[in-house]
């Protein structure tokens, strides 16, 4: 966060600007440190229902701060919020969280659910979410979903599932062939991987 | 390092006898200085956070933080354990070893009495503190004074549960004693006051609690306010929906004399309201510490500060965050809440530490959300994204605002709310 005396500064101190005026634009860290109160240490969420910000993929992170922000993607609290930013600022944000490192706490989840999710994930989710969810591919906007909280993951399968949140027609052609249920085995499976 | 009163009075003894000790009260320096320091006053919402990101951002700067509390209580969600939704505080409690393990902050348990700012010390029972750069987060004091027979023994008798713990212990146990058919009132403070949603928050909880265990009984709100300061439609709907019957809400109803031991409240010192449970919130001020350290600005409330380093226009060196600040606002101030305090805390914290190294301070980029519960499942939201536009903090145009009107989301928020208070007490506590 430490830079040096910019030149700007130096041309502000001899007009004797107003002290804030003296200020630089907000750094990274800046912005993004304001959101750590809801999702958790440097984006690491202590749950069990608010997302993990940490380690995720930066365009993945961007293109929810988008599409939060157009109203495409809907939400609770983070369109009133991602419209607050410029799309330069959720740049740096995305490139802020991508650096984190994602801590993971301990979840409730269920054996048999976890046994059952893997095999689904394995066969209808594995070419985009890669790693068992640690990494992804294919598909631009693709988020990292290991180790992510159920709570948050079941909120998102129901909102695939009823349609108030879109998918791109690739990732649609999958969950249409789950049932409610074999998604919740998903979301066990994803939420057990560290 | 951890000294309170107690360790460091046997730490005096232990060398007492011996010539020229310095006396208590003739203020011992506790830690000499022998590098940098930032000291941090108080350990709540604002003053863990600028504590941890100044170890955070700069290690080589000492940062102590002296607080009078062994534990911390939050004040949100505290209404949920008052009306009996929460079965005890401990979800709501932290304390601060890890703090001292995990970032090299250095705590005093010990309550600050005088703060010195030509010599850059602050007094405490236990001795002095000398400090490069001091961070003042003492939340509230009441204004007492403006209510004729309010004394030190009246929150014994009906408490203001405005400060989590014991007050809040004693709120709930008054409700689940109160017969069915008896009546709570509960008496808000004048805006501006921590956490504008709170008593409104408050006033839903408790309804909900005597719906379904006094459903004889009834809660009022007299509000001092010409019209509800916060979440107007929202909670409007909570109350016409949900607790019809069991609430009635009195705007423009300013409590100016109590009766403690009648539990008796007056309305501009005449009109008369009894109740079985009263609930007397007072109106507020900066933390007592502000007061006396003559921070406060001309209202002789709120203390001024500079928008971007929270640094007070009053005295150089200190800065004031959290509930007892009051930086130039345009369109709405940030609000009195936890999660200002939080951002606030971040933004001091980021140009102490460029100041302290001689570098370009950084504008602020801050956000306020409040999460408030309309019944033991349900919550709902205002929200708001703040920069400094023109010297002020304003809300950025577009962003922000309540949660919808119909309800939709309100089991959601109230499931984000919780994992909200636990990340939240995380990032003080780890
Ligand atoms: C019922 C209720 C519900 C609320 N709900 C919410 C909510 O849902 N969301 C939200 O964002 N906000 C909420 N708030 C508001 C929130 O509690 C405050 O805004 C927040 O605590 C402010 O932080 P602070 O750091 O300014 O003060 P505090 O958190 O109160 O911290 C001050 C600390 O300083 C210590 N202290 C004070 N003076 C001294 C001294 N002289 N020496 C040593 N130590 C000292 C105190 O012991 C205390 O620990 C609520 C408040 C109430 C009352
Ligand atoms: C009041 C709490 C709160 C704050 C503050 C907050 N968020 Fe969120 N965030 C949420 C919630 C809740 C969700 C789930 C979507 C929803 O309902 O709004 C979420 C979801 C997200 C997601 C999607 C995660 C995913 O895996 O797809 C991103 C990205 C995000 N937030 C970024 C941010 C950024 C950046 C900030 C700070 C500028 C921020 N959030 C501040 C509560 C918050
Ligand atoms: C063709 C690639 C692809 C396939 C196959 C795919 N996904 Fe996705 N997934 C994506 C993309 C892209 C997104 C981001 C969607 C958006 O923009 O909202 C996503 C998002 C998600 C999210 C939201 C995570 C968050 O952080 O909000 C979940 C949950 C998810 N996928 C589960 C699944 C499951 C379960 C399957 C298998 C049944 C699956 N996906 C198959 C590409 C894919």
């Amino acid at each position: 966060m430490i830079r040096k005396l910019s030149l700007r500064m130096l041309c502000l101190l001899t007009l004797s600007a107003s002290p804030w005026a003296l200020a630089g634009p907000p750094s990274a860290e800046m912005l993004s440190y304001a959101c750590a109160g809801c999702h958790g240490n440097d984006g690491s969420s202590v749950g069990p229902s608010m997302p993990s910000l940490a380690g995720q993929q930066k365009d993945a992170f961007v293109i929810a701060m988008k599409e939060f922000k157009s109203g495409e993607r809907p939400s609770t609290v983070m369109g009133r919020l991602a419209k607050g930013y410029t799309d330069p600022e959720i740049e740096a944000m995305a490139g802020f969280f991508a650096k984190q490192k994602r801590f993971l706490t301990g979840q409730n989840i269920q054996a048999e659910k976890v046994t059952r999710g893997a095999a689904l994930a394995e066969k209808n989710c594995s070419k985009c979410h890669t790693e068992e969810g640690r990494t992804a591919k294919e598909e631009a906007g693709t988020p990292i979903l290991a180790g992510q909280w159920l709570k948050y993951l079941q909120f998102q399968s129901e909102d695939y599932k009823s349609g108030g949140r879109k998918m791109t027609k690739n990732m649609g052609n999958r969950v249409k062939l789950l049932s409610a249920e074999e998604m919740d085995d998903v979301a066990h499976f994803y939420a057990s991987v560290k | 390092m951890t000294l309170d009163r107690r360790s460091f009075l046997k730490l005096l003894s232990a060398g007492a006898g011996a010539a020229g000790l310095p006396m208590i009260g003739r203020a011992a320096e506790l830690m000499p200085k022998t590098t940098r320091r930032v000291v941090v006053i108080g350990g709540g919402f604002g003053g863990t956070i600028a504590a941890k990101y100044v170890r955070k951002l700069d290690p080589t700067i000492e940062v102590v933080l002296i607080e009078m509390e062994r534990n911390f209580i939050s004040c949100p969600f505290s209404n949920l354990y008052i009306a009996g939704i929460y079965d005890s505080m401990a979800s709501l409690t932290i304390g601060y070893d890890k703090l001292t393990a995990n970032h090299g902050i250095k705590m005093v348990y010990d309550e600050v009495t005088g703060i010195d700012p030509a010599a850059k010390v602050v007094s405490m029972k236990s001795g002095t503190l000398s400090y490069d750069r001091l961070v003042v987060s003492p939340g509230v004091d009441f204004r007492t004074e403006e209510i004729e027979g309010y004394d030190a023994e009246t929150p014994h008798i009906i408490p203001h549960a405005w400060k989590a713990g014991a007050q809040s212990t004693l709120l709930r146990k008054q409700l689940q004693d109160m017969p069915d058919g008896g009546n709570v009132i509960i008496s808000m403070p004048l805006a501006p006051y921590r956490c504008p949603p709170g008593p409104y928050e408050r006033s839903c909880l408790i309804a909900d609690y005597l719906k379904k265990h006094k459903p004889k009984s009834k809660v009022i709100l007299l509000d001092p306010n010409p019209d509800v300061v916060a979440k107007k439609p929202l909670f409007m709907k909570a109350w016409n929906d949900y607790y019809k019957g069991v609430f009635e809400y009195v705007p423009g109803s300013k409590v100016t004399r109590v009766d403690a031991k009648t539990r008796t409240v007056y309305v501009e010192g005449v009109e008369e309201h009894k109740g079985n449970v009263v609930n007397l919130i007072p109106s507020q001020r900066a933390g007592k510490i502000a007061l006396k350290a003559d921070l406060v600005g001309e209202d002789k409330k709120w203390c001024p500060v500079n928008p971007v380093t929270f640094e007070s226009t009053k005295h150089k060196f200190i800065h004031v965050i959290g509930d007892s600040c009051a930086p130039p606002s345009a369109v709405a101030p940030m609000p009195k809440s936890a999660y200002s305090a939080n951002t606030h805390a971040k933004v001091c914290a980021m140009n102490v530490v460029a100041l302290m190294n001689g570098l370009e301070t950084t504008e602020m980029s801050a956000i306020n959300v409040c999460y408030s519960a309309i019944s033991a499942h349900e919550s709902v939201t205002v929200a708001a994204v703040y920069k400094v536009i023109d010297g002020k903090i304003t809300p950025v145009p577009g962003s922000g605002g309540l949660s919808p009107v119909d309800f939709s989301q309100t089991k959601r928020e109230h499931e984000y709310g919780e994992s909200w208070l636990k990340n939240i007490l995380a990032e003080m506590s780890t």
